[in-house]
């Protein structure tokens, strides 16, 4: 699936709740189901400190594709995390630095990832669009080598 | 307004003055329990801005025009007003600041100017940031030592701590009347005694205190007081310091500018008197204006009946959320205004104050800018429900049963 059919299918799956409270039930269940960041992977150079929950997130590269985990203190926020990782994981990191998260916006989430929301989601996406950046110029550097 | 006959108290009433009040969020009506953050404006407030921007809109202290003068004995009646409401010796003692952060901000550059290295200034555990930083930066500048009173459990200064920390090196205490995130009142009047025996100034950040009681400055004797417009139903961007006229006179200017000065030459500049000295440029003379018109409004009431309706609101509120598992009410001073401060154990105060605000209620989550009294308690922060006069029973019903589906479904 590319990571726009992706996008897509999110908001199909929200597009049945039409209640505030349900949309919520739901991604405190995604918040449940998201694998957990080990906690001596919970250090200080992979948190993001919002004002009101903190967020972890730890990125890697390989096979040509980035992978995320992340956590959160706050369970709504560990639940768009994992709307967010299931369109971002496993996508080459040229595809996540120009990718535009419209789906958020879709699904009504967006005052989520607003900067003044300062849950730390807002720089998680910067930080996870940053380190596919990385990814992309320490693989072109590679390669030329 | 008249404020000799006391308006009769009645929540109904008073709602109808706020019409903020009547909307609907996410198709519910609005319950707005965020009174700590600011305040919702009454119709009175509302009123006066209007007025002012349709058509008494001038400069001040600087036209002969009809209009500037208007505007001018307007702003200036409001600040007479102001000083009487607080007791104030006459209306010198009161500067027109942004708000209580502009306040401290001011007396910790102007009034820290008078300090010297190694004098102490305390503040205690339980202070908002805004009287924290302002202080740590004066520090850094003079090398003056900020000292911290500790606090209790129940989210009370520790007064013998308090006693021991003060000493002839002290030059100024600087502590909030009533807590943001505890809802604790503190002892200011024995505390400002205390203080002036060892010879130190008294700072009371009053942000939180002048829309739940009557303050007197005299009464209390502190030297400044600092409130902010918007707690007290009055406009954003306007606030108050009052200080002591002997203290405010021995002061340097805080900032430059028009209005300040007497005389402007580019061999040496004179300072204009109290309060101008301290009110550099055109000021916000609109804020000025209706920050009166705020208090005149509050002035109807006699303000026991306030307190009395506020704090059966919290005491309602507070042995409700007792009723729920795992709930821990953060501050349990005995001596309370309308702040209830709660976390669930296993549930994060961000997820709590999501799920409430889609319920159509307006509640803060969070530190409340008072990171040093969240470690102190050792939590990320807390969920704030802060009550006003015109809140009600009724939305605390709604409010517990919205608190109670989302325990529901973080649990
Ligand atoms: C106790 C206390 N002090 C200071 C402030 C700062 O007030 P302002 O942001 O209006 O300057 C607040 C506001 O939250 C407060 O509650």
């Amino acid at each position: 699936m590319t990571l726009e059919e992706k996008q897509k299918e999110i908001v199909e799956d929200f597009a049945i709740y039409d209640d505030w409270m349900e949309k919520y039930e739901y991604i405190i269940e995604l918040g449940r189901d998201l694998p957990i960041i080990e906690e001596d992977k919970k250090t200080k150079d992979r948190i993001i400190e919002g004002c009101q929950s903190q967020v972890w997130l730890d990125s890697s590269f390989a096979d040509g594709k980035m992978h995320f985990k992340a956590d959160s203190d706050a369970i709504i926020t560990k639940g768009i995390i994992g709307l967010l990782i299931r369109v971002l994981d496993d996508e080459k990191p040229e595809d996540i630095a120009k990718c535009d998260l419209h789906f958020i916006q879709e699904i009504g989430l967006h005052e989520h990832l607003s900067p003044t929301r300062s849950n730390g989601l807002a720089s998680m996406v910067k930080k996870m669009k940053m380190s596919a950046l990385q990814a992309l110029t320490t693989n072109d550097s590679e390669q030329k080598a | 307004m008249d404020s000799t006959i006391k308006r009769k108290f009645s929540v109904r009433e008073i709602r109808e003055d706020f019409p903020a009040l009547r909307q609907t969020i996410y198709g519910k009506n609005l319950i707005y329990f965020d009174n700590g953050a600011t305040s919702q404006k009454p119709q009175y407030v509302l009123d006066a801005i209007n007025q002012y921007y349709s058509k008494d809109n001038a400069n001040i202290h600087r036209g002969v025009h009809h209009l500037s003068q208007k505007a001018t004995s307007e702003y200036e009646a409001s600040r007479k007003f102001i000083a009487a409401y607080l007791n104030a010796k006459s209306s010198d003692e009161i500067i027109f600041t942004k708000g209580t952060t502009d306040g401290i901000n001011l007396v910790a550059s102007s009034y820290g100017h008078l300090l010297n290295a190694g004098d102490e200034i305390l503040i205690s555990a339980m202070e908002h940031h805004s009287n924290i930083v302002p202080w740590q930066m004066l520090c850094e500048r003079k090398g003056c030592v900020l000292k911290v009173i500790p606090i209790n459990k129940k989210g009370e200064i520790i007064q013998d701590e308090y006693e021991k920390l003060l000493s002839s090196k002290t030059k100024l205490v600087a502590v909030t009347h009533i807590s943001n995130s505890l809802g604790t009142i503190n002892p200011i009047k024995e505390m400002i005694q205390k203080a002036h025996a060892v010879g130190a100034k008294v700072l009371i950040d009053g942000a939180q205190s002048i829309q739940h009681d009557k303050i007197d400055v005299k009464d209390l004797d502190c030297d400044f007081f600092v409130f902010s417009g918007h707690k007290v139903f009055g406009p954003t961007g306007i606030g108050v310091l009052y200080g002591k006229e002997t203290l405010l006179d021995r002061m340097p200017p805080y900032q430059g500018g028009g209005d300040m000065i007497l005389k402007v030459t580019f061999d040496k500049t004179t300072y204009n008197e109290l309060p101008y000295k301290f009110e550099a440029g055109t000021p916000h003379i609109a804020g000025g204006i209706c920050l009166g018109k705020a208090l005149e409004y509050l002035n109807q009431f006699d303000i026991e009946s306030i307190k009395k309706h506020e704090t059966e609101l919290a005491d309602y509120a507070q042995d409700l959320l007792l009723t729920f598992e795992d709930m821990n009410i953060i501050g349990e001073s005995k001596k309370k205004t309308s702040v209830v401060s709660f976390i669930v154990d296993g549930i994060h105060p961000f997820d709590m104050g999501t799920l409430l605000d889609k319920q159509g209620i307006a509640v803060r989550t969070g530190h409340h800018c008072t990171q040093p009294l969240m470690d102190f308690y050792k939590i990320p922060g807390t969920v704030r429900a802060s009550f006003a006069f015109y809140n009600t029973k009724e939305e605390i019903d709604t409010f517990i049963a919205a608190v109670e589906k989302s325990i529901g479904m973080l649990k």
